[in-house]
Order: structure tokens, then C-alpha cells, then sequence
């Protein structure tokens, strides 16, 4: 039963390879190798963490943003030119099709974290790398599952890439929204409260992605298996739970 | 994808691009003219918000915040010298430079050795009263841009109290074995400096006595010093009325 889902994961990835998108992150890996040997040039003392610092960042970036990009505009394709309803009509489950692209697009993850762990090797210890790598894909399968369950939920493409970087932007960032709404602001009012709250209800939604793939791994060597024991399992929750929310979604669907 | 030969391409379309691109170089080459104004440093964002806006990324954001603070005195067309800074808000920067990757030394080293050598001496001691917070933050990292600080009172401000301030907390905060005793000795020096030749002989006193030197050519170094400092009260009790240096 599964045969087909993997033949349709295959051409996902074929596609991806087809459509130039290696190309696209080999590219993004030399401007990030650009921008951040131009920046290291610039310091004053700790030349080695400032370019690995920012190089780290701008690859972690530019990996998301290209895979978010191909998962929606693919699918978007798919939709358009009748393909995804050509593939529905065989005698195969809905739930075959969907994790079938799910799984292309998680095979395809491999290359930018692979890529781009390598060359952070260069200015970090093979072992801490190989941990930021494998936090990177963790990071990349949440994101491509996140877009496969706006893509397929959402008529058009643009609301899908926008969806994608909210839903970025705030698992990144829900760690210091929750620090800020319960500092020592002076307000500890109802309404402070109830954001506070409104806040610690968000983060129990939301995977912590700051907690992914982090730099002080590559500058200070802190990264551990245990730290990315959690992020491991955060990943499989975390993954399980939107394609079965993107699952639900299609079963509903009529084309 | 096959494409047509540029022939094909109307002529008023060619002519149009052309003009579209003169009036890009024409609008760059009036704006290029305009005069470079001196922008003062704004104030940082707090460490919060500045962790916030780095995406989870806050060590980056520090080297970002630090590159961006240190290619300020060299604007667009014009150079802004460092007295004429805001040093209270360079302080801020590199404060919250420091909350978001404490295990840097960046901020520090950028204080003690470039924005403290300004030639404003109340602008240089904001510098070294940054460092000197810091430091008490976290001595067993910090203290090589604190011993750095004490050299820019000693030897740029020739405030020897503040010199001296600035070595008895290191000598009192130092205590670990990663730090080498010369750090902790920089009292005794400046004490003799000052002429202080009983303090200064206390001091060195006390470290062999306290067991942090356990070098036998850095004892044999102190005995040394302390045999020089001996033979200089010496000097200075025979001659008459000297004797209140003591």
C-alpha cells in the first residue's frame, strides 16, 4: 500500500532536483561564506565566532526560506496543472498521497542541513557541527510540514509563504515574547496577566525553535546528546501532529 | 526554454530601458552630492528586545550589534571621532552586546582597548567604570580586560588611585588557578609607583604567604622585588625628613 507513496516521495525529490533548488543552496551557502568573511574582516577581536557566528545564522535562514518556498510553490503547481487530482482519482488513500510529499520533502531536507553542517565544520569541532546539522533537519521538517499543511489548506500560494513565516517567525521567537511578558515590566495588572497568559498558551501551541540548531553549539561547544535528544523528540511530536492536522484538512476536502 | 533573437524586441521598448536606466544613474549621481551629515549614535534596543529581533539567535545578534556599533565612527562620507560619541549610550550598546552572549569577550575588548584609548579622560573612565561592572559580573573571564583597564589608568589617565582601585579588585576577585598570579601582583606595582613601599611590601607579602604563587621562578621573582622595595625604604628613611612616606 505504500509502494505508491513512495514513487510519488520520489518524484518529489526529482522534482526538487530538476527545478535547480541544490543549485539555489549551494548558491546560498557561498553569499552566506561571502557575507560573513567580509563581516569577519570588520572585527576587531573573536574574528573566528563572528564569522561562524553570522554565517550559522544566514545558512539556517536561507535553508527555511528556500525549503518553505519549493514545498508551496510545488504544491501550488500540482494544484494548478490538475496533477494532485490525477493522482487522488488512483485506487490509492488520500493519506498515501500527502505523506508520500511529506516524506520527499523531508529526503530533500537532508541536503541543505547536510551542505551547510559541512561548512560550518570549518570554523567549529566536527562534533558540534554534526549536532547543529542534525538540529538544522529537525528545524527544516517542521517547516516543510508546517508549508505542506498551509499549501494544501490554503487556496493560493501567497497566504501559504506568509502563514509559513509567521508561524517562523513566532517559533523562534515565543521563548523571548514569554521572558518579556512575565520581566519586571512594573505591570503586573489584569491586562498583564492576561497577556502573560494569552503568551504561555501560544508557546504550549508552538515547537521551540530557538531551542534548534543553535549557535552557541558551534562557538562554545555546549551542544550535547541529550540536548538533541530533545530536539529530536520535539521534531517527531511536533511533525506527527501538523501532517495529521494537514490530513484531517485533506479528508475534508472535495475536489 | 528557447527565447526569440534580441531583434525582436521592439525599438521604443529598447529606448524606454535605456531611459529607465539613465534616470537610475542620474537619480544615484544627485543623491551621491547630497551633503554627509554627522548621525549620533541612537539609543540600543534593550537586551529583551534586541533577543526578540534576533529569532532565537542572540550571539549573532551580538556580534551584528557589535559590528554595527563599531563601524559607526566611520559613516557614509564622513568619520564621527570617538569624543564625539555618546559614551553613556556606546556604554549601553556594548552592555547589551554582553547580555546577549556573555561568554564573549568582544564588548570588553573593544571598551578596554579601543573606546577607552579616546583622548576625552571622562569619556575613558565611562569605559573603564563599564569594564569594571562587567568584571564584577563574572572575574574568573573578565579580568584580562580588566588588568587592561588598570593599564589605561595607570599609564593613559595617570589616575594611580584609580589604577589602584581597579588591581585590588583584581588581586581580591581572582583567586582561581586559571589566572595568572602577575594579575593579582598589579597592586603591589602600582602601590610602589605610588611610593606606598609598605603597602606595596604587604601586598606582595601576603600573596607568597597566601600560597597563590607557586612557581619557584615567580617566587624567587617576589623575593627578589621585595628584597628592591626593603632596599629602597632604606634609601628613603636615610634621608632626613622622609620619613613621613612611610
Amino acid at each position: 500500500m505504500w509502494r505508491p507513496g513512495l514513487i510519488i516521495a520520489r518524484y518529489t525529490l526529482l522534482e526538487a532536483l530538476r527545478s535547480k533548488l541544490p543549485w539555489l543552496f549551494v548558491l546560498a551557502g557561498c553569499a552566506a561564506l561571502a557575507l560573513a568573511g567580509f563581516l569577519r574582516q570588520l572585527a576587531l577581536t573573536e574574528s573566528h565566532a563572528v564569522q561562524a557566528a553570522l554565517l550559522a545564522a544566514t545558512l539556517r535562514i536561507a535553508a527555511v526560506f528556500l525549503l518553505s518556498s519549493f514545498v508551496v510553490t510545488s504544491l501550488a503547481r500540482e494544484t494548478a496543472d490538475k496533477g494532485q487530482e490525477l493522482l487522488l482519482a488512483l485506487p490509492m488513500p488520500r493519506a498515501v498521497y500527502l505523506l508520500g510529499k511529506l516524506a520527499g520533502f523531508g529526503a530533500l531536507a537532508v541536503l541543505p542541513a547536510a551542505l551547510f553542517g559541512l561548512l560550518t565544520a570549518v570554523w567549529a569541532a566536527p562534533a558540534q557541527s554534526a549536532l547543529w546539522a542534525i538540529s538544522l533537519l529537525g528545524e527544516l521538517w517542521i517547516m516543510a510540514a508546517f508549508s505542506l499543511l498551509c499549501a494544501a489548506s490554503l487556496p493560493h500560494a501567497l497566504p501559504a509563504l506568509a502563514a509559513g513565516g509567521g508561524f517562523y517567525l513566532l517559533a523562534r521567537s515565543v521563548g523571548s515574547l514569554q521572558l518579556m511578558a512575565h520581566g519586571n515590566t512594573g505591570g503586573h495588572g489584569t491586562v498583564q496577566q492576561a497577556l502573560a497568559f494569552a503568551v504561555d498558551a501560544l508557546a504550549l501551541l508552538l515547537p521551540r525553535l530557538d531551542h534548534f540548531t543553535r549557535t552557541e553549539w558551534l562557538l562554545y561547544a555546549t551542544g550535547d546528546w541529550h540536548g538533541l535528544g530533545l530536539v529530536a523528540a520535539q521534531t517527531g511530536i511536533y511533525v506527527c501532529l501538523l501532517a495529521l492536522c494537514a490530513l484531517c484538512d485533506f479528508y475534508r476536502r472535495s475536489f | 526554454m528557447a527565447q526569440r533573437p534580441l531583434s525582436s524586441v521592439p525599438r521604443p521598448l529598447w529606448l524606454a530601458l535605456a531611459l529607465a536606466l539613465l534616470l537610475q544613474l542620474g537619480w544615484q549621481l544627485v543623491h551621491r552630492e547630497a551633503v554627509a551629515r554627522v548621525q549620533q549614535l541612537p539609543a540600543p534596543p534593550s537586551a529583551a528586545v534586541a533577543r526578540l529581533a534576533s529569532l532565537g539567535e542572540p550571539l549573532a545578534m551580538s556580534k551584528a550589534m557589535l559590528l554595527y556599533l563599531q563601524s559607526f565612527d566611520d559613516q557614509a562620507g564622513t568619520s564621527l571621532p570617538w569624543r564625539e560619541l555618546d559614551y553613556e549610550r556606546l556604554a549601553a550598546w556594548l552592555d547589551t552586546a554582553q547580555t546577549l552572549d556573555p561568554r564573549s569577550r568582544y564588548a570588553l575588548v573593544a571598551a578596554s582597548e579601543v573606546y577607552a584609548g579616546v583622548a576625552d579622560p571622562v569619556r575613558a573612565r565611562r569605559m573603564l567604570a563599564f569594564v569594571s561592572a562587567s568584571f564584577a559580573q563574572d572575574p574568573l573571564h573578565r579580568w584580562p580586560a580588566m588588568a587592561q583597564a588598570a593599564l589605561v589608568a595607570r599609564h593613559q589617565l595617570h589616575d594611580l588611585p584609580l589604577a589602584l582601585a581597579l588591581a585590588r579588585q583584581l588581586r581580591v576577585r581572582t583567586t582561581g588557578a586559571d589566572v595568572p598570579p602577575w594579575v593579582r601582583q598589579m597592586e603591589a606595582f602600582i602601590l610602589e609607583d605610588m611610593d606606598q613601599l609598605g603597602s606595596a611590601q604587604l601586598v606582595i607579602g601576603g600573596l607568597i604567604a597566601s600560597g597563590q604563587i607557586t612557581d619557584p621562578h615567580e617566587l624567587a621573582f617576589m623575593a627578589r622585588r621585595l628584597e628592591e622595595i626593603a632596599a629602597k625604604k632604606a634609601k628613603q628613611n636615610a634621608i632626613p625628613g622622609n620619613r613621613h612616606l612611610q
